[in-house]
């Protein structure tokens, strides 16, 4: 086969994948322009698209005028909460799943993937009614509690295939040399699996931070999440795009970033997850 | 733990068999634990619950109605509504999403130089959250200042300006087109690992024996595709139909019962008229035609890691 051209493969690839990436993009470029217009110049002229039109004046409202700090406080406690309550009993659980053959192996596994499965409706109805009794409505904890449902079994499933990739003669070694299997689990395992530890914690608080019905319901007043907030951004007699969208640009900030930083692994073990099941 | 450690050190060189075999149980304890408390006494709560007639707000007059709320159901005409919308809801959705990560994954694989940025941009509608996406489209959407009403006028497509989400003929299409953007990325990067899971030589040698790009196309990649595509496209027929969180804030269902979906109409019925009862029958009668696909995809899952 002789090569194709530059402008061949311009035409062919360059400019779909282009119009791809403009497509996926564009929407969150014009919320970012947005956010950059004040507010008066888009009920008058629209969307500012030339830098001179630019401002930061939503910006400065977002952060004087309203909660917003405080509401990204929240989202952090309950985005690392369910980070350390997820990651914690899992890995262990990984552990088991992937080092021991025992009775109920099959079935445990198949309960966490199921567990995954049900949909938020049913679970968020009596999670209200549970976290009413226990008084739990309004505090970080309801919200840690609401998200573990779905950052456990999707952590115990991605460990598993973590812990499963590093060799199991490794932690026989260390357990000939003395350690128990606690410790061959503490000192061999865990150092190798921390690069999957890791994604799948940022991947767990991606998801926790960007959750919004668990946080509308079992929130309140006090427990007010950033998704809830950029919500309550819109005016009470006129929507306000451009606070709205200063709001929506500043709230997906942090997941976007870490997402950006980890994409290349955390795609690898999610695909990897998905291949081979 | 470190208990656990100190008592273990003793046995582990020769471990006692019923420690051993304990041991992965003790292992699972806390993960199960959780589990069980914040997804399978709630589940069984919402079987329990979808069997009174209970309104948060009086609790006193909660009583038991057996299957009350599911005969109820199948006389409600909001449910059919319902049924009917999230059926197109994710036979629309999903194969659209599954079109264009397939076409965006065929153009990833290329040779390009910018492939690997490219790449990574275009996943990013996938971190985003669905709050920030739903009131991002509904600014896009917007009937007077929205940007698709002005691209549209502009390339003289229209002639005056369409209230999308206010017009029950073009709302619930709408928000699907929305869905399809955020989750295109997802099958791009599943789908596009698969591909690089095909031999090149099989190409080659086709190319050599003259096959031409399109039955390259439907005897190679198709096939060596295949199950990234079931396997993400069962995960997204039942990530599709469980989320609704973008239809909640995009529309809340509205205008009339244009994008009520199943999921939708169990959460906006218990939480605006705080009707738990009749809201968790929903849920629970939408899980259970759910729970077919979720079989099949288990099946599948067990299947592989048997392996």
């Amino acid at each position: 086969m002789n090569k194709p051209s530059v402008l061949r493969r311009i035409l062919t690839t360059d400019l779909p994948v282009l119009l791809i990436v403009l497509l996926a993009l564009g929407p969150f470029a014009w919320l970012v322009l947005t956010s950059l217009t004040p507010s008066a110049q888009i009920a008058q002229s629209g969307v500012s698209v030339s830098p001179s039109g630019w401002g930061v004046d939503n910006y400065v409202r977002l952060l004087r005028q309203t909660s917003f700090v405080a509401n990204m406080g929240h989202s952090l406690i309950v985005a690392l909460g369910t980070v350390v309550l997820g990651l914690t009993v899992s890995v262990t659980a990984a552990y088991a799943f992937s080092r021991f053959r025992f009775a109920g192996r099959r079935l445990i596994m198949l309960q966490f993937l199921l567990v995954n499965m049900f949909p938020v409706v049913l679970l968020i109805l009596p999670l209200f009614i549970l976290m009413r009794r226990l008084g739990l409505l309004d505090t970080h904890l309801s919200l840690i509690l609401a998200n573990a449902t779905v950052a456990i079994p999707f952590a115990v499933w991605m460990l598993t295939s973590y812990v499963g990739a590093i060799p199991k003669s490794l932690d026989e070694a260390a357990m000939i040399d003395g350690c128990s299997r606690l410790m061959a689990l503490r000192r061999v395992v865990l150092p190798l699996a921390m690069p999957g530890i890791i994604s799948t914690g940022i991947y767990i608080f991606i998801t926790a931070w960007n959750e919004y019905l668990y946080a509308l319901t079992l929130g309140g007043r006090t427990v007010r999440t950033v998704t809830v907030a950029i919500q309550t951004l819109i005016g009470e007699y006129q929507i306000e795009w451009g606070l709205l969208a200063a709001g929506g640009v500043v709230g997906a900030l942090p997941a976007t970033l870490l997402f950006l930083i980890v994409q290349r692994r955390l795609i690898g073990g999610l695909t990897q997850g998905a291949v081979k099941g | 733990m470190s208990a656990h450690a100190s008592t273990m050190t003793l046995n582990s060189r020769y471990p006692v068999p019923w420690q051993r075999r304990i041991l992965p149980y003790v292992l699972l304890a806390p993960a199960i634990l959780v589990v069980l408390v914040v997804v399978f006494v709630p589940m069984v709560e919402a079987v329990i619950t979808s069997l009174y007639d209970l309104i948060l707000w009086k609790p006193n007059a909660s009583r038991f109605v057996g299957f009350g709320n599911y005969i109820k159901l199948f006389a409600d005409p909001v449910f059919w509504v319902a049924l009917g919308n999230t059926a197109l809801w994710i036979g629309l959705t999903v194969p659209l999403q599954m079109g264009l990560g397939l076409l965006t994954a065929l153009l990833l694989n290329r040779e390009f130089p910018w492939r690997g940025l490219a790449r990574a941009l275009v996943i990013i509608p996938w971190a985003l959250s669905s709050v920030v996406i739903a009131l991002m489209w509904r600014w896009i959407y917007d009937p007077n200042t929205g940007v698709l009403n002005d691209i549209l006028l502009n390339l003289s497509i229209i002639q005056s300006g369409i209230p999308w989400l206010a017009d029950p003929k073009t709302a619930l299409y709408a928000v699907i087109a929305t869905l399809v953007w955020q989750g295109f990325p997802f099958f791009a990067v599943m789908i596009l690992a698969g591909l690089q899971g095909i031999p090149r030589s099989q190409y080659e040698a086709a190319s050599i024996d003259g096959a031409s790009a399109w039955r390259q196309f439907r005897h190679i990649t198709l096939p060596g595709i295949g199950p990234v595509l079931a396997t993400a496209g069962l995960l997204r027929v039942i990530w599709v139909a469980n989320s609704m969180d973008v239809i909640f804030v995009m529309t809340g269902g509205g205008p009339g019962y244009a994008t009520y979906t199943l999921p939708l109409y169990a959460f906006i019925r218990a939480r605006q008229n705080l009707d738990f009862g009749y809201g968790t029958a929903i849920a629970v009668t939408f899980t259970v035609l759910l729970g077919s696909i979720v079989a099949i995809y288990i099946l599948r899952t067990m299947r592989e890691v048997e392996r």
